[in-house]
């Protein structure tokens, strides 16, 4: 039976999707999602959800009351309001708080896909590595001791002795026979193995300020969340550089700034190698995102990075993806030898970032080709 | 005694007829209370509708559910009992819940089963409402197939916004404002005016000291300002808004019957707000001493002792009702048991007289009954919670310091605490706003007043509130309220709000 709240309830979360679809870009480039994040879901603030009364401010005395407790005039209350675990009508007062809703990592991802205009991405080929495990799933009758069910061979016995009428309740007895016997069963069942691969590369060099890696970050978040809803599992790999690079975890690739020159090269040579070592292409769906500022050592450098893209990157990965990231240093040269040398490479996507507001737009240059 | 009902199990069924005993026993006077165990997600339903198995649909349901799903998972905070003012009178077990847990929600709902039954503030509710709501649903329902859910949704959103503008004293109001109201009071005023102005003297010699020329003038003039008044819309301010907008604003029908919905649900509903900390107190109170008194068996101890400590205790800066309600009415039936009351007691100074003082009265008992039938949350505190009360129960008044952010204890004088918690309890917690004019400026605009006491609107909510006033006003709406201690007119024409100065807020007698 469905129950009456469940109507209400998803009426409800249809007009938490709708606010945010209507304020996706604010939501984007705030990136208050990205501080927000658990584990499966983010907590987004939507104070325009609550139903609007007259009711008391906070001026004056609002952040004051009554309090019962030891103590002198001076000294300091408070820690954690205690909704008595008892109480029934904990957390009555809900109204005071700011109104907060949370919601699914994968349903961000399909708001995110619905309002972009994403198409759902085709694995290449069958990449979709499968293994075999086996799950307990049911019961049967007969199964080796060790997985014998209790439970089930209980219920099984009582079951059996008040149809028989031997079940006396004031003296629980409960013996059970041969046929009572009940034992786990399992069967086997296909699991999807990783089969795709985000390599982040991000240059970390001087001319790259917070402003910018604020940009990179939730760029990332987004990009992550959407392939994430794409594939079942999914590998990311961190790489940052300056003149000279390394792999890294996740924390230090938003948290890290070095000072010293650009040498793009050094992270794409990183990453091939990588994909070489690690990720077989005939095995994995390969993405690839680098973020800088656009300014590169040198000429030549430059020109070693085409190289590595035109022959080991382009036909491993299914997409590469160059943002480029204004910053007040940076030449933004990069973007444009990249469209000059590759023009019409449909693995290659490159998307220019201003400010935060272009986020958006980035992303969908990045995701829409549904690779 | 009334009948038990049986729709539990055998055992709890047992169970209620045994803490049922008690509870006559002790004299509590209820309607036939049926419990029924239901399972977290129904709980969480029932919650989330007030305590309804059935409301009309609305999203905010949903979100409440959510709420109240999600905080039960993350283990913040469970739901214990559940129970709503109806005759007869449904209470709501958690299955799963330990024996004693079990005991002890009876124990505590056959207290809120006797204090909606006797208390006065729930005499005028709809003891049917079960069916009212389910009424409501339907008539609701039948407007979404006619109009459209989503243009019912939307008033429904427009009106509950406004739910909390009614007027706590209407069910005693002799008549209900509106078209037939002003005609009634017409019908009452114009009957001889010359007598009507004078006090009755019967002494011929004494009237010209008892109605001299002066009185006669101001009388007059009164009567004359009244009539004038009788002209305006509202005559008076009208605290009742819902009630007036059904009266004056140019609803369509069924936009009618959804606004006189949401108005009867939030009558229905304003008792248990008055009455909170007393509602609470009387149940804590009871089980309190059914538990202990009778239904406790020795090896529940522990766990008793653990779930009522739960209930009563007490954040530092979280009033919690159970506690002050049960103390409360602990003092006074302690007060009364020893005589601690009257001009006697008032008058005595010296404090070691006071402090063995017990004339073995033994009126406690009796007190506390009389005192949940008569008195809501404001009186109750008002003239229990005396300065010992306040002193032995260590209240405090907290503010917030400028400086570091943090909460601190600024008083703990007993004038200034009684002061704020009959602040923070009168009108329910909510600010008094008044209809004073339909006809502001001659142009029809609605014309709203806050009766500032000390403390501001919250201006986004009102902005926000303002504009759904117009959407059933369908003309500018202004209210009048007092910003940073300036006086201020919101006024929203529409398509834009707009605030300005305000010195006319003192025409308005509120």
């Amino acid at each position: 039976m469905i129950a009456r709240i469940d109507n209400d309830h998803r009426r409800f979360r249809d007009i938490v999707r709708g606010r945010i679809r209507e304020n996706l870009r604010k939501y984007v480039s705030r990136g208050d999602m990205v501080a927000r994040k658990g584990k499966d879901s983010v907590t987004i603030p939507m104070p325009q959800i609550d139903i609007p009364r007259f009711i008391y401010g906070d001026n004056e005395d609002g952040e004051g009351g009554v309090g019962q407790g030891e103590g002198e005039v001076g000294d300091k209350v408070g820690g954690d309001p205690q909704d008595g675990s008892g109480s029934g009508k904990a957390g009555e007062d809900a109204g005071d708080k700011e109104v907060e809703v949370e919601v699914s990592l994968e349903e961000l991802a399909e708001i995110l896909g619905e309002e972009l205009g994403l198409p759902r991405i085709e694995p290449r080929g069958d990449k979709n590595l499968e293994t075999v495990r086996d799950k307990y799933t049911g019961l049967r009758t007969t199964g080796p001791e060790s997985l014998r069910s209790f439970k089930a061979t209980f219920q099984r016995a009582l079951k059996r002795q008040i149809a028989s009428g031997t079940y006396d309740s004031g003296k629980p007895m409960i013996v059970p026979v041969r046929e009572d016997r009940r034992y786990r069963s399992w069967s086997e069942q296909p699991k999807p193995e990783s089969s795709a691969v985000i390599i982040y590369m991000m240059d970390v060099s001087g001319s790259m300020g917070d402003e910018q890696k604020e940009i990179v970050r939730i760029e990332s978040f987004w990009i992550d969340t959407w392939l994430r809803s794409q594939y079942k599992g999914i590998e990311s790999r961190y790489i940052i550089h300056d003149a000279t690079a390394r792999e890294v975890d996740r924390d230090t690739f938003f948290s890290t700034r070095e000072s010293g020159g650009t040498m793009i090269s050094s992270a794409y040579r990183l990453c091939s190698e990588l994909i070489e070592e690690q990720y077989d292409a005939d095995n994995w769906n390969i993405y690839a995102f680098h973020f800088s500022d656009g300014d590169n050592w040198s000429v030549d450098d430059t020109s070693t990075c085409l190289k590595i893209m035109r022959e080991t990157l382009f036909p491993q990965v299914n997409q590469f993806g160059y943002g480029q990231v204004e910053s007040p240093y940076g030449s933004g040269q990069f973007v444009k030898d990249l469209r000059g040398a590759f023009g019409e490479e449909e693995k290659l996507v490159c998307s220019e970032v201003k400010a935060k507001d272009d986020i958006m737009d980035s992303i969908r240059e990045f995701l829409k080709g549904g690779r | 005694m009334p009948p038990v009902s049986w729709s539990t199990t055998p055992e709890l069924a047992e169970l209620q007829e045994e803490i049922q005993g008690y509870a006559s026993g002790y004299g509590l006077d209820f309607f036939t209370t049926i419990f029924e165990v239901i399972d977290y997600r129904q709980i969480c339903e029932i919650a989330a509708y007030g305590g309804f198995p059935v409301r009309y649909p609305h999203w905010r349901f949903g979100m409440e559910y959510d709420r109240l799903i999600k905080s039960y998972s993350y283990g913040l905070s469970k739901i214990y009992e559940l129970v709503i003012n109806t005759d007869p009178c449904y209470a709501y077990l958690l299955d799963g819940n330990r024996w004693v847990d079990q005991k002890l929600v009876m124990a505590h709902v056959y207290g809120h089963c006797d204090f909606f039954k006797n208390n006065s503030y729930f005499s005028q509710t709809n003891r049917k409402m079960i069916d009212g709501m389910a009424n409501h649903a339907v008539r609701l329902r039948r407007h979404m197939d006619r109009v459209g859910v989503n243009r019912v949704e939307e008033f429904i959103d427009v009106c509950a916004s406004l739910d909390n503008l009614i007027d706590p004293w209407c069910k005693y109001r002799e008549s209900l404002p509106g078209p037939e109201a002003a005609a009634a009071a017409a019908d009452g005023a114009d009957d001889s005016e010359e007598n009507l102005a004078k006090l009755k003297s019967g002494k011929n010699y004494l009237e010209s000291y008892i109605n001299p020329p002066e009185f006669l003038e101001s009388q007059r003039k009164k009567t004359e300002d009244e009539a004038a008044r009788m002209k305006r819309i509202p005559p008076h301010p009208e605290r009742d808004i819902l009630a007036f907008l059904l009266a004056h604003a140019p609803l369509e029908q069924w936009e009618v019957d959804v606004l006189s919905i949401i108005r009867e649900e939030a009558y229905y509903f304003l008792p248990q707000m008055q009455t909170k900390i007393m509602n609470e107190g009387w149940a804590t109170y009871w089980h309190s001493k059914i538990m202990t008194a009778k239904a406790l068996k020795d090896d529940e101890i522990v766990d008793y002792a653990d779930v009522a400590s739960g209930v009563t205790s007490m954040g530092p800066t979280q009033l919690n009702p159970y506690k002050i309600g049960v103390e409360l009415f602990r003092d006074i039936e302690d007060r009364w048991n020893k005589g601690q009351f009257g001009p006697e007691w008032e008058n005595c100074a010296r404090l070691d007289e006071k402090e063995s003082w017990d004339k073995q009265l033994g009126l406690g008992r009796d007190r506390i009954f009389e005192v949940r039938k008569l008195y809501n949350d404001v009186n109750f505190i008002d003239e229990f919670f005396t300065e010992d009360f306040c002193r032995r129960q260590k209240f405090f008044m907290f503010a917030k310091n400028r400086r570091s952010g943090d909460l601190q204890i600024a008083s703990r004088e007993f004038a200034e605490i009684k002061q704020k918690m009959l602040h923070q309890l009168t009108n329910a917690g909510q600010p008094f706003i008044f209809a004073v004019d339909a006809n502001y400026m001659n142009r029809g605009e609605l014309l709203l007043a806050h009766r500032h006491e000390g403390v501001d609107l919250k201006l986004n909510y009102a902005r926000e509130t303002l504009k759904n006033v117009e959407k059933v006003w369908r003309r500018p709406v202004s209210i009048l309220t007092v910003i940073d201690d300036k006086p201020k007119r919101i006024r929203f024409d529409g398509r834009e709000i707009g605030m300005s100065d305000e010195t006319a807020a003192a025409d308005y007698v509120l």
